[in-house]
C-alpha cells in the first residue's frame, strides 16, 4: 500500500503540526509513505516530513500553490497523483487543505471523508455527537481514498530517516488561477497560543455579557501558562474574536487542565476540547451536557465562582 | 445578477442527535429546521440581488426538505430546486456534490453561495468538490463579501487573521456564521412563499444513474466512545472555587 500525507509548508501552523502526526501514524500502517507539501516553504518541510517517516516528498515551492485557493495545488497534485498511484491521501484538517481535498475528490472520483481521529489500510474512524459515539466507516471506490483528520488525533514521534525531495512543477493552466490571495492580515494574538498553554480557561454564554470575558483574563493571568478560550456562540455574537474560537470550527486543544466556564457543551465545542487531560466545568444549570465530561463539577454562578477562584489561585501560589 | 444557495435541512441542533437502526442520521423526527448556517447564505444572496435579479435555493433531502427550502423562500429567495430520491438515502459528500452539480447546472447563475459546513454533518467538503465538478473557482470561509464591477471580493478567514481574496464570477463562495445578520421572514413572507415555484427534476431529469449516486462509504460499525471516569459534581455552596483550587493544585499547573 502507498500512503501519501499532504503536508502544510507553513511551520508553526496547525496543519504543519498535524502532518507530522499523520506521517507518525502513517508509518505504523507498514506500507510506503510518501509526502507532498506545496507552497512557500515545501522544500524546508520536506526535511522535516523525512524526520518524521516520508521516504519521498514531493515538494513545490512556488507561491502559486498559496495564493490561489485550492485550485492550483489540486492541479498538480491530481497530476503527481495519476503518475504515481497512492492508495490513500491524508489531508491534515486546515483551511488550505480542506479546499485541495476537496477539489481532489472531483478530479478522481475519490471517497472522501472528513473529521477523521483514525484511520487504516480503506477505513477510517470519526467522532460524532460530540465525541460520544465512535463511527468505523470503510472507503470504497477508486483510489486514492481520501481522508481528512483532525489535529490532535495522533502524538507525533520523528523516525530519524531523510526523504529523497522531489521539485513539483509550478506550471498552472490559467482556469486553475482565479480565486487570488492579494493580500494577508496577520492578527497576532497577544501572549500565549492557545495550542500552546498547558492550562486553558474557555467561555461561553453562561457568563451573560462581553465585558466578563475579563474575568477570564485575570484568572487565566493568576495561573500562569495559561489561555482564554470561546464557544462559537459568544464569537457569532461578536463578544471575542474568531481567533480565540474552540471547537469543530475554531482550534482544537489539549490542554493538561480545561476550564469550562458558562459553557453548556454544544457537540460543536465538545469536538475541540475533549480531549483534554482533565476538564473542569462551571455552570449554573446542573443538567448541562459539559457536566457529563468533567472531572470537576461546580454547578454555580460562573460571576461569582470565577473572581473567588482568581483569589485562592494567587493564595496557593504564595 | 443571479444568486444560487444551497441550503440543507438538519435535525434541529438544539436537540440531542438520533441515529437510525442503520447508522445513519434520524432525520424524521418533524424536528428539522434550515441549516442554521444556511440562514447566512441566504442572508448573503438576498443582500446581493437588491439591486436585481434572483435567488435561487438548491437542496437534496428527504421530501421534508421541502419545509426549509420554503423557509428560505419565506425570508426573499424566489425560487426553489429541491432533489429527492430513495436512491440518495446514505449519499456521501461526492454524490451530494454530483446531484448538486448537476442541479444547478440546469440554471442560469453569477455566484453560488455555501455555508462553510453543515451543522449535523460538518464535513465541509461538497461546496469544494461542487465547485470543481461545475469547473468554476472557489472563495473559501468569507467573513466578508461584496461585488465589484463584476469581481468578488471577500476577507477569508485564515488561522491567525484573514487574507483579502478577488475572484471573477462565476464563483463558488462560502461563508462563515456572522457574515451577516439574517432577517427573520415577515409574515407576508411566509404567506409569499407558499405560491413561489419549487422545482422537483428526478434525477433522470438531471442525467445522472445509479453508477453517479452510489455511495463509496459504508458504516462498518457504531460504538459508544470510552466513557471519561466518573467525575465529581459539587453544587457551590461557597467553596466550589476553593475545590477548583486545590484540584489545580493537584494536577501540578499551579
Amino acid at each position: 500500500m502507498k500512503v501519501w500525507v499532504y503536508g502544510d509548508p507553513a511551520p508553526g501552523s496547525t496543519g504543519y503540526k498535524t502532518t507530522l502526526e499523520l506521517l507518525t501514524k502513517a508509518r505504523s500502517l507498514g506500507g510506503d509513505v510518501e509526502a507532498v507539501v506545496l507552497g512557500p516553504g515545501a522544500t524546508e518541510a520536506a526535511k522535516t516530513c523525512g524526520e518524521y517517516g516520508a521516504t519521498k516528498v514531493f515538494a513545490g515551492d512556488d507561491p502559486v500553490f498559496s495564493d490561489y485557493i485550492g485550485t492550483a495545488a489540486a492541479h498538480a497534485l491530481h497530476a503527481l497523483v495519476q503518475e504515481h498511484r497512492p492508495n490513500m491521501i491524508l489531508f491534515p484538517l486546515s483551511y488550505d487543505a480542506r479546499d485541495v481535498a476537496s477539489r481532489l475528490s472531483a478530479k478522481t472520483g475519490s471517497t472522501i471523508m472528513s473529521n477523521a481521529s483514525e484511520f487504516g489500510e480503506g477505513t477510517a474512524q470519526t467522532a460524532i455527537f460530540g465525541g460520544a459515539k465512535i463511527v468505523d466507516v470503510a472507503l470504497g471506490g477508486p483510489d486514492p481514498k481520501i481522508v481528512i483528520v483532525r489535529p490532535k488525533s495522533f502524538e507525533p514521534e520523528p523516525a530519524g530517516g531523510s526523504a529523497e525531495v522531489v521539485a513539483v512543477s509550478a506550471d498552472i493552466p490559467d482556469e486553475a488561477k482565479k480565486a487570488k490571495v492579494t493580500e494577508r492580515h496577520e492578527q497576532e494574538a497577544e501572549g500565549l497560543k492557545l495550542e500552546d498553554a498547558t492550562v486553558v480557561v474557555s467561555g461561553g454564554r453562561g457568563l451573560q455579557q462581553p465585558d466578563n470575558f475579563k474575568l477570564l483574563d485575570e484568572l487565566a493571568a493568576a495561573i500562569g501558562n495559561a489561555a482564554v478560550g470561546a464557544t462559537r456562540a459568544v464569537v457569532d455574537a461578536g463578544w471575542v474574536p474568531y481567533a480565540m474560537q474552540i471547537g469543530q470550527t475554531g482550534k482544537t486543544v489539549k490542554p493538561k487542565v480545561y476550564l469550562a466556564i458558562g459553557i453548556s457543551g454544544a457537540t460543536q465545542h465538545i469536538v475541540g476540547m475533549k480531549s483534554s487531560d482533565r476538564i473542569i466545568a462551571v455552570n449554573k444549570d446542573a443538567e448541562a451536557p459539559i457536566f457529563n465530561l468533567a472531572d470537576l463539577g461546580v454547578v454555580g454562578d460562573a460571576l461569582k465562582v470565577v473572581p473567588a477562584l482568581t483569589e485562592e489561585v494567587k493564595k496557593l501560589k504564595g | 445578477m443571479n444568486v444560487i444557495v444551497c441550503v440543507k435541512q438538519v435535525p434541529d441542533p438544539n436537540n440531542p442527535y438520533e441515529l437510525t437502526g442503520d447508522h445513519r442520521l434520524k432525520r424524521d423526527g418533524g424536528q428539522n429546521v434550515l441549516d442554521p448556517g444556511d440562514e447566512f447564505g441566504v442572508e448573503a444572496a438576498l443582500k446581493l440581488t437588491e439591486a436585481g435579479g434572483e435567488v435561487t435555493v438548491v437542496s437534496m433531502g428527504p421530501p421534508q426538505a421541502m419545509e426549509a427550502i420554503r423557509r428560505a423562500l419565506s425570508m426573499g429567495a424566489h425560487k426553489g430546486v429541491l432533489v429527492s430520491d430513495d436512491s440518495l438515502v446514505g449519499a456521501d459528500a461526492l454524490v451530494t456534490a454530483k446531484v448538486l452539480a448537476a442541479a444547478i447546472g440546469t440554471q442560469t447563475y453569477d455566484l453560488i453561495i455555501a455555508g462553510v459546513e453543515s451543522t449535523d454533518g460538518y464535513t465541509g467538503t461538497v461546496p469544494g468538490t461542487l465547485a470543481e465538478l461545475l469547473g468554476l473557482p472557489q472563495a473559501t470561509f468569507a467573513k466578508e463579501l461584496d461585488i465589484k464591477d463584476g469581481t468578488l471580493h471577500i476577507q477569508r478567514q485564515t488561522e491567525n487573521g484573514y487574507d483579502d481574496v478577488e475572484c471573477p464570477l462565476p464563483a463558488v463562495v462560502t461563508v462563515t456564521a456572522g457574515v451577516n445578520e439574517p432577517r427573520y421572514p415577515t409574515f407576508k413572507g411566509i404567506m409569499q412563499a407558499k405560491q413561489k415555484p419549487v422545482d422537483q427534476p428526478s434525477l433522470s431529469d438531471l442525467g445522472l444513474s445509479g453508477d453517479d449516486t452510489a455511495p463509496t462509504q459504508t458504516i462498518a460499525k457504531v460504538e459508544p466512545a470510552p466513557a471519561r471516569g466518573a467525575g465529581e459534581k459539587v453544587e457551590d455552596d461557597g467553596t466550589g472555587a476553593a475545590k477548583i483550587a486545590a484540584f489545580l493544585k493537584e494536577a501540578k499547573v499551579i
